[in-house]
């Protein structure tokens, strides 16, 4: 019984480390090539290791690759994300957790219907706004710079952050509301002293939910950015995609390892809120 | 600061045409100032609706609630000076022991030296001050009571609201936080309006129990009268555990001047019945003596000694019985016994509405 | 605070994402349509033209190639992500050991951009220098591996690449989904004598029929806007031969100058989406009790 007992388990655990090998596999080629200088890339294959730790792929992917016209590497377009990004996450997480206190907590008549309605952005493409958001954008003076991508994600995250927060306080007792009410309470005092506090979970979730969403957003940075305005993701699939006479694979996985960097070491670093803000908005729909 | 609470012809419905429910059916009380009243009756029986509307959690359909005269039908819950303790507690979880007392302090832009007063005085009275420092979480659920009572003390309202408050705690600690609240009132003297669905509760708090069921006030008066004068068989079985007997009968002419016949017996008894109509014989068990020489017999079903008292249920041609006798006294299973009835205890019902006769 | 005021501050603080929120979604798709039935080309033009744009839409080889490739891809990736992730959440399922570092490999890839992911993919997928060289710088010297510039296998390679990214998350789901079924019924069936197999087929797949819906429906959803893996990794080439919807969508009404065009692809792509997700809110908002 115990011979049959350990095969099982052995083919179990192989199994699953065959898996991760597959996950981990383009990681690892991504890593080993960018340590590669050209040479090394046109003679070896996939999975050579590289002959010294040669970061010069990294330099030129960072400063000095070509993205179209512009030979600066990646660095502006980082520091664009960098500025789109944090002010996004931050507006779209706090608009959120006003709209998912008022929701659950302060109902009113065709405030959940409101609710159904909105919830449709969830999931609904973004191909059928681009177009009317452009014209908008113009209007407003905001195409082509990133307080106009600044804006456009915030009303992207709008549906998903209220829905976040929505259902994490719709959990609040109703008791625990009434007391506050009857002690002389009112809408923001609730929601500053009693609300706020017992919201970390899920502000942590929406935070990081946010940033990798909007750090690897791509569409909205390659339909509204102008010149100066384009983000890390568009910066990368310009400089993967320069048809210049020799590609350079090495600067590729360089420039794409440091686009992934932030959201990868978010992950990292916590990764348990990730993975409950992925199921939270999926399984409970 | 007591107050006086009157609750005048208040009605409660929800939904709309014919989905219309009417949980509160022309509800009238007068609380007294300084009054302990409790509101008693089984689950649905809309108590806790009552309350809500007290405390102005929810409007009523119809009717005016007036506290110190002024009717407070309108104004909000913080307006109306009421402090409340919640079944759950409902302590926020962020904050400390002393910032949960505090609060309402603050909502009200109390000076902080005059508010930490206050909190350690309440603290003190309901010996907590040791806890200041913690979080709920950290309390077990005697101390989290205590707290919510802190926290509705600390206001020195007109009112007093407890809604179940001792429900989520063990029957060890129900009966000691009883005694407690019995003798914060008594030292507080504030106006307090309890929900209970627990009859042990309603007969030891109340200056005044009120019973409701099927959001109609069934009875309202002091425990005495309700235990012994109750309004209708459904106050009468209850309150009193185990409950009133109750025996289905006729009122006969005698010799003696009346008598009343149940199956297989003839009990020497005068109701306020009229000769020859129906009735219900409403009996405590505490009110049954065994009599080996008395008319109504039966035969011994079950008996239950608790320590204190010893319960006998016998089974009688008019139905089971219950009698409630002194340990010493010995029956066994089967044995034939004699029901004897102490007649100045007796509770007269009409058969079809069940209301008290007389 | 007055009572009036108290209920007015609600409504008054959900009023810009009420506003902002129903325009972006609402409104903007009611524009779109408006624009689908324009004759607007580079720039937006009201003269209505009924439904020639889409007339045009459907005469369009590209289109069909697009939605053609939308169903491949679509049925591909959402069916080997799941199966993939039920698979790997059943083996995850057995208290191993180092389950947490296995579970943080599998997910991931989850955090990357699509279009880091198109570009490494793009590279290990390299006809030239990719998987074909390894493989025959290992001895296997026949090998090859060129669908990356094959009109007509091209699109298989992005279906690789997204299930690369997303197996992952659908193994996240199934495996919460597995840990909610109660333990007591799994060991009801042991006793009864049940294999191990026999207990997951008849007993705890069947209990995941809501993850698995709502699996769906979230793979299905990110199928269809899969915009930036095809740029990434193909560019909607070679040719057309790999574009989606998303990309025609994006080359009409940037590229080429073909507003009206690229409205009404976004239409039809809208019609899809909402076919499957509003029956799905739908049930799942009735379903769910309304508290307080």
């Amino acid at each position: 019984m115990t011979a049959k007992f350990s095969i099982g388990r052995f083919v179990l655990m192989a199994t699953l480390l065959v898996g991760a090998a597959f996950f981990l596999a383009p990681l690892y080629v991504m890593v080993v090539t960018s340590l590669k200088d050209a040479e090394e890339t046109r003679n070896g294959n996939l999975l050579s290791l590289p002959g010294s730790l040669n970061f010069s792929a990294w330099g030129q992917a960072w400063s000095t690759a070509c993205t179209g016209v512009e030979c600066k590497g990646l660095q502006p377009f980082f520091w664009n994300s960098v500025w789109m990004a944090v002010p996004a996450v931050l507006i779209s997480t706090t608009w959120g957790a006003l709209n998912g206190y008022v929701l659950s907590l302060w109902k009113f008549r065709g405030s959940e219907t409101f609710f159904g309605l909105l919830l449709f952005g969830v999931f609904m493409p973004f191909q059928v706004v681009l177009l009317p958001m452009s014209q908008v954008l113009g209007w407003l003076g905001l195409s082509s710079s990133i307080g106009g991508l600044i804006f456009v994600h915030c009303l992207a995250g709008l549906p998903s952050t209220t829905l976040f927060f929505r259902n994490y306080y719709a959990a609040v007792p109703g008791e625990l509301l009434n007391a506050a009410r009857l002690d002389g309470a009112g809408f923001w005092q609730i929601f500053l002293r009693i609300i706020v506090p017992m919201s970390t979970p899920i502000v942590m979730v929406t935070l990081i939910w946010q940033f990798t969403q909007i750090w690897n957003d791509f569409l909205f940075g390659v339909a509204f950015s102008g010149a100066d305005s384009k983000p890390i993701t568009v910066g990368l699939n310009n400089l993967a995609n320069t048809s210049s006479s020799v590609k350079a694979y090495n600067v590729d996985m360089a420039a794409a390892l440091i686009a992934a960097l932030p959201t990868v070491a978010v992950y990292v670093l916590a990764g348990r809120y990730f993975v409950r803000g992925l199921t939270a908005g999926a399984v409970k729909g | 600061m007591a107050s006086s609470l009157d609750i005048q012809g208040v009605r409660k419905c929800f939904g709309k045409g014919d989905k219309a429910v009417e949980v509160l059916k022309k509800i009238d009380i007068a609380v007294a100032p300084g009054e302990f009243l409790i509101l008693v009756g089984p689950s649905g029986c809309g108590k806790s609706t009552l309350l809500s509307i007290i405390a102005g959690l929810e409007e009523p359909t119809e009717g005016a609630i007036k506290i110190a005269g002024r009717n407070v039908v309108g104004v909000a819950p913080a307006q109306r000076d009421i402090a409340m303790v919640f079944q759950s507690y409902a302590l926020y979880p962020t904050m400390s022991v002393a910032d949960n007392i505090g609060f309402a302090l603050e909502m009200r832009k109390v000076p902080k030296p005059e508010r930490k007063k206050r909190i350690d005085e309440v603290a003190a009275m309901l010996q907590i001050e040791h806890l200041l420092d913690r979080r709920p979480s950290q309390l077990s659920g005697g101390q989290r009571q205590r707290v919510a009572m802190g926290r509705a003390l600390a206001r020195q309202p007109q009112l007093f609201l407890f809604d179940e408050p001792l429900s989520n705690l063990d029957a060890k600690l129900r009966v000691e936080m009883r005694a407690e609240i019995k003798r914060l009132h008594q030292a507080s003297g504030i106006t307090s309006v309890y929900v209970t669905h627990d009859q042990i509760e309603a007969m030891t708090l109340g200056s005044r129990i009120a019973v409701m069921k099927g959001g109609v006030l069934q009875q309202l008066g002091t425990p005495d009268d309700i235990y012994n004068r109750p309004a209708n068989t459904y106050v009468a079985t209850f309150i009193g555990s185990p409950t009133m007997n109750l025996i289905a009968g006729q009122s006969m002419a005698s010799a003696q001047g009346s008598t009343f016949a149940i199956q297989g017996a003839d009990l020497p008894l005068s109701s306020a019945v009229a000769h020859g109509s129906q009735a219900l014989l409403g009996l405590r068990p505490e009110h049954i003596v065994f009599n080996g020489a008395a008319a109504w017999r039966g035969e011994v079903s079950v008996v239950e000694p608790t320590g204190a008292d010893t319960y006998v249920v016998v089974k009688t041609a008019a139905g089971d019985v219950t009698v409630r006798t002194a340990p010493q006294v010995r029956v066994s299973p089967g044995e034939r016994v004699g029901l004897e009835i102490q007649a100045a205890h007796v509770n007269w019902f009409d058969q079809q509405s069940g209301v008290r006769l007389g | 605070m007055p009572k009036t005021l108290d209920n007015l501050l609600p409504k008054l603080v959900l009023a810009p994402a009420f506003v902002l929120g129903l325009t972006f979604i609402y409104g903007f798709m009611v524009w779109n349509g408006l624009l689908s039935v324009t004759a607007s080309r580079m720039l937006p033009n009201y003269e209505l033209v009924g439904l020639a744009q889409y007339e045009r839409l459907w005469a369009m080889d590209r289109w069909w190639v697009a939605l053609k490739n939308l169903a491949i891809f679509g049925v591909l990736y959402e069916g080997l992500s799941m199966a993939l992730g039920i698979f790997l959440a059943i083996l995850l399922d057995q208290k191993v050991r180092g389950e947490g570092f296995i579970r943080t490999v599998y997910l991931y890839p989850m955090a990357l951009s699509f279009v880091v992911t198109g570009t490494a993919w793009k590279w290990i997928l390299n006809p030239s220098e990719g998987l074909q060289k390894m493989a025959q710088d290992m001895g296997w010297t026949s090998f090859t591996f060129d669908w990356l510039v094959q009109s007509d296998m091209a699109i298989y390679c992005v279906v690789i690449a997204g299930v690369w990214q997303s197996a992952g998350f659908a193994m996240a789901l199934f495996l919460a989904g597995l840990r909610g079924v109660d333990d007591s019924i799994i060991k009801a069936a042991q006793i009864d004598g049940a294999s191990l197999p026999r207990i997951y087929l008849r007993i705890v797949l069947p209990a995941l029929r809501p993850v698995f819906f709502s699996t769906l429906m979230v793979l299905a959803h990110l199928s269809i806007k899969s915009f930036d893996l095809v740029m990434a990794l193909t560019l909607g080439g070679p040719g057309y031969a790999t574009d989606v919807p998303a990309t025609f969508m994006f080359a009409m009404s940037f590229t080429r100058g073909q507003i009206g065009l690229g409205a009404a692809s976004a239409t039809i792509m809208l019609a899809t989406v909402a076919a499957i997700v509003v029956p799905y809110l739908y049930s799942e908002l009735r379903s769910k009790p309304h508290d307080r």
